[in-house]
């Protein structure tokens, strides 16, 4: 919990757009840089990752991802209403599967073709 | 910490601004070739007029290395008629097209892409793309020609489809930009372009612009224009906040390229045409659900029991096999495939789909809900190709959906993509991603500027190029080679031109213009509050079904808007300050629009255009084009034979007229 209880406006939807990991990011603002839409602002302390100022601007191309130097800064946060729609059904065992479920599958290691 | 929230809730002060903001402040820049948006069109225009001795620039809304619709990259690239393997000619295809959209569509656009896509394709293998399976990955499968290793899609027998790993298109385009020493101007937002004198209709000679990070001023100089920008989604489908801005567009198509032509008095035509509009993205990530179409064609769909639902061909009888989804029908010429910005294709050009009468057969109890795409069903070398070669390639699908699936343990050797659950009617067409059909929203689709067998626009100096701004194009593979044609003639005209000199009275009407809504009080309405407004007209006024007292009532809201709320709306920075002027472009287009509804006094079926007070579907007398323009700001409207591309003063054949305008030197 802050410190302090601010008075804010409620949180943008979708909430965030993109997550940074700060012990990855070195705040090299590439995604910044790239962003089509000016999703992302540079953070005022240099070498912090950048602040999502507008997240509902965002059109998760995943551009930011793929421009990143250092693997794993960046995630994408697709809205809770499209993870929870992407469901799949394990055709052998009858398990359902969704995005961003609490205890997910094994990933699926192969990369893609090329 | 991730977001702006986040940041005020750790203690820290409200941030400044992060960039240094100079409104007011001019930069001037000289060139013979400007480009207008820095897309798949707008980069390789800007390579082929660099190739041709221009100088040239670019202006880019966002950063050219990743934007506009063609910016997360690529799967399959159409209508490839002249490579090695293909059996269709480039009239043929243009004819499908032609004659499929009962001539609403651009002859000349379509026969100068089916002539020059493939050799644009195999500048984008120069460029560092792959466009064969050169891993063999694919060996032997019945879409691989084994000597050209070319892959294909859709209809395996005529070859003209070609799927490519087309994810790095749009930073492949950008090294080569880089490499020719074109000048990229990123985050400016073209606002007007300059005229000789200052003059509605008259020659084109710049354009200016603004940095939605610093607020400064640009003034481009420019001997040859080139408008390349994206479509007009915000007009209508306006949903940010819902929709994680659309599928295949982002919020930065709002008509500018439009809007700036409009303005400048180039000539318009079909934009009275839409199509049904799903707010796509309205719960469904693009390409993140279970489907049949596009990048899915050919996946097998299964209801909750296992059952699979049945395909039929073009012509509507039932198919039993999985190859029969990639090949011709009997006695079906070929395929056109989809996604090529034809919103009707005659049935002997369709693909293969799942029967048209799924929505009743699911009310009925035949198949039960949920859908599933079930890859496993389809041999090994189809599965990997569609998904690991065709998702991970196509926009917005190696992070967003194969990246992200993959690590959340999605295997389509094992696994059934559920579709979208929604009632029957919804299930009328095999793309479920695109979710529940809206009736209230329309898309605006094949309409654009006029241009002759040039590219060139109604202004002289002015071309168009790209999906959106050009008449008639569509796709991505459209996209690239329409700007390719447009870059060389721009180029090759600039030489016969003069410096360009600018009129200081345009430019300082335009400076107010732009800068009005950050001079405004703070308490005018905000850009996204505008953008609901303006969108609500459209819904309301221009939907499907329309009349002379809607249309007119939708043009008078549209100017109490421009009067009154956007006159004094508030834009805190840079940023917001970019979107409301695009605002203020989508009130242009929004005007625009109905200008152009309002001149069609009759209804057509091929534009699904519906006027109330002219029931009447497709008089003869109205198979015609209205292009619309502004002359000293009032609107005229001509009308133009839909053949005028084979008329005087053009010649009477499509190859003598692409022979005597293409100007390829080699």
């Amino acid at each position: 919990m802050p410190e302090k209880i601010y008075m804010l406006p409620n949180p943008p939807t979708p909430n965030k757009g993109m997550k940074f990991n700060p012990e990855i990011c070195t705040g090299c603002n590439a995604c910044v840089e790239v962003c089509p839409d000016d999703v992302m602002m540079p953070n005022p302390e240099k070498k912090k990752p950048p602040i999502v100022l507008y997240p509902e601007e965002c059109w998760f191309c995943g551009g930011c991802i793929e421009e990143c130097p250092r693997p794993g800064a960046i995630s994408m946060m697709h809205p809770a209403s499209q993870n929870i729609s992407v469901n799949w059904l394990r055709k052998k065992t009858g398990e359902y599967f969704r995005l961003n479920q609490k205890n997910p599958p094994a990933p699926n290691l192969r990369p893609p073709s090329g | 910490m991730t977001t702006w929230h986040d940041y005020i809730q750790s203690g820290k002060p409200v941030p400044e601004w992060p960039y240094p903001v100079n409104y007011d402040k001019e930069n001037e820049i000289e060139c013979d070739v400007l480009i207008i948006g820095g897309g798949v069109a707008g980069c390789h225009a800007a390579i082929s007029a660099a190739r041709y001795g221009a100088r040239v620039v670019v202006a880019d809304r966002g950063n050219a290395k990743r934007s506009g619709a063609g910016g997360a990259g690529v799967d399959h690239w159409h209508g490839a008629v002249t490579n090695p393997c293909s059996r269709v000619t480039p009239l043929d295809y243009t004819l499908a097209c032609y004659k499929s959209m009962r001539g609403f569509t651009s002859g000349i656009a379509r026969y100068i892409i089916c002539k020059e896509r493939w050799d644009t394709l195999l500048e984008m293998e120069e460029m560092g793309v792959q466009i064969r399976d050169i891993h063999d990955e694919f060996k032997g499968a019945p879409f691989r020609d084994d000597r050209t290793k070319l892959m294909f899609a859709y209809d395996y027998v005529n070859r003209h489809v070609i799927r490519v790993w087309g994810y790095n298109m749009k930073p492949a385009l950008y090294a080569e930009m880089k490499k020719l020493g074109i000048g990229i101007f990123n985050r400016i937002m073209i606002t007007s372009l300059l005229t000789e004198g200052g003059k509605q209709g008259a020659k084109v000679v710049g354009a200016t612009g603004l940095n939605t990070r610093t607020g400064e001023f640009y003034i481009f100089k420019s001997k040859a224009t080139i408008i390349s920008t994206g479509g007009i989604g915000r007009l209508g489908s306006f949903a940010p906040e819902l929709t994680a801005t659309g599928s295949m567009s982002d919020l930065n198509n709002a008509g500018n390229g439009h809007a700036i032509a409009w303005r400048a008095g180039a000539e318009l035509v079909l934009m009275e045409q839409s199509g049904p509009a799903r707010l796509s993205g309205f719960g469904y990530a693009p390409y993140s659900m279970g489907n049949a179409h596009n990048t899915y064609h050919g996946v097998s769909i299964v209801d909750t029991e296992g059952k699979e639902v049945p395909w039929v061909d073009a012509f509507d009888h039932p198919i039993k096999t999985i190859e029969e989804r990639f090949s011709v029908a009997p006695g079906q010429p070929f395929q056109l495939g989809a996604g090529i910005g034809i919103g009707h294709y005659l049935p002997e050009y369709r693909s293969p789909e799942l029967i048209h009468d799924l929505p009743e057969r699911i009310r009925k109890g035949e198949f039960k809900l949920p859908l599933y795409a079930d890859l496993t069903r389809l041999p090994e070398y189809e599965r990997r190709c569609i998904w690991g070669m065709m998702v991970g390639n196509e926009g917005k699908t190696r992070i967003p959906i194969y990246d992200r699936f993959s690590k959340a343990g999605f295997d389509p050797d094992q696994d059934l993509l559920q579709a979208p659950v929604m009632s029957p009617e919804n299930y009328y067409h095999p793309n479920f991603w695109g979710g529940p059909m809206m009736t209230h929203l329309r898309s605006l689709g094949g309409g654009g500027m006029l241009v002759d067998w040039d590219l060139r626009t109604s202004l002289e100096g002015l071309y168009a190029a790209g999906g959106s701004p050009l008449f008639g194009s569509g796709c991505h593979g459209e996209s690239h080679t329409t700007g390719r044609y447009a870059g060389r003639q721009a180029a090759i005209y600039a030489r016969t031109v003069s410096d360009p000199s600018v009129s200081r009275k345009q430019v300082e009407a335009e400076k107010a213009r732009v800068y009005a809504p950050v001079r405004n009080p703070v308490d005018g309405i905000g850009w996204k509050e505008l953008n609901y407004a303006i969108a609500k007209v459209m819904q309301d006024y221009c939907g499907r079904y329309k009349n002379e007292m809607t249309l007119n009532l939708g043009l008078r809201l549209l100017r109490e808007l421009r009067d009154n709320e956007a006159a004094s709306a508030y834009a805190a920075n840079p940023h917001e300050l970019g979107r409301m002027l695009e605002c203020y472009a989508l009130l242009d287009v929004g005007e625009l629009v109905l200008h152009a509804s309002l001149a069609r006094k009759a209804s057509n079926s091929i534009l699904d255009f519906h006027r109330l007070d002219f029931p009447t579907m497709d008089p003869p007398e109205w198979e015609k084009l209205l292009p619309i323009r502004l002359e000293d700001d009032k609107v005229k409207v001509r009308e133009l034979p839909l053949d005028f591309h084979l008329k005087p003063p053009f010649k009477a054949d499509y190859e003598e007229n692409y022979r005597e305008h293409c100007r390829l030197t080699k």
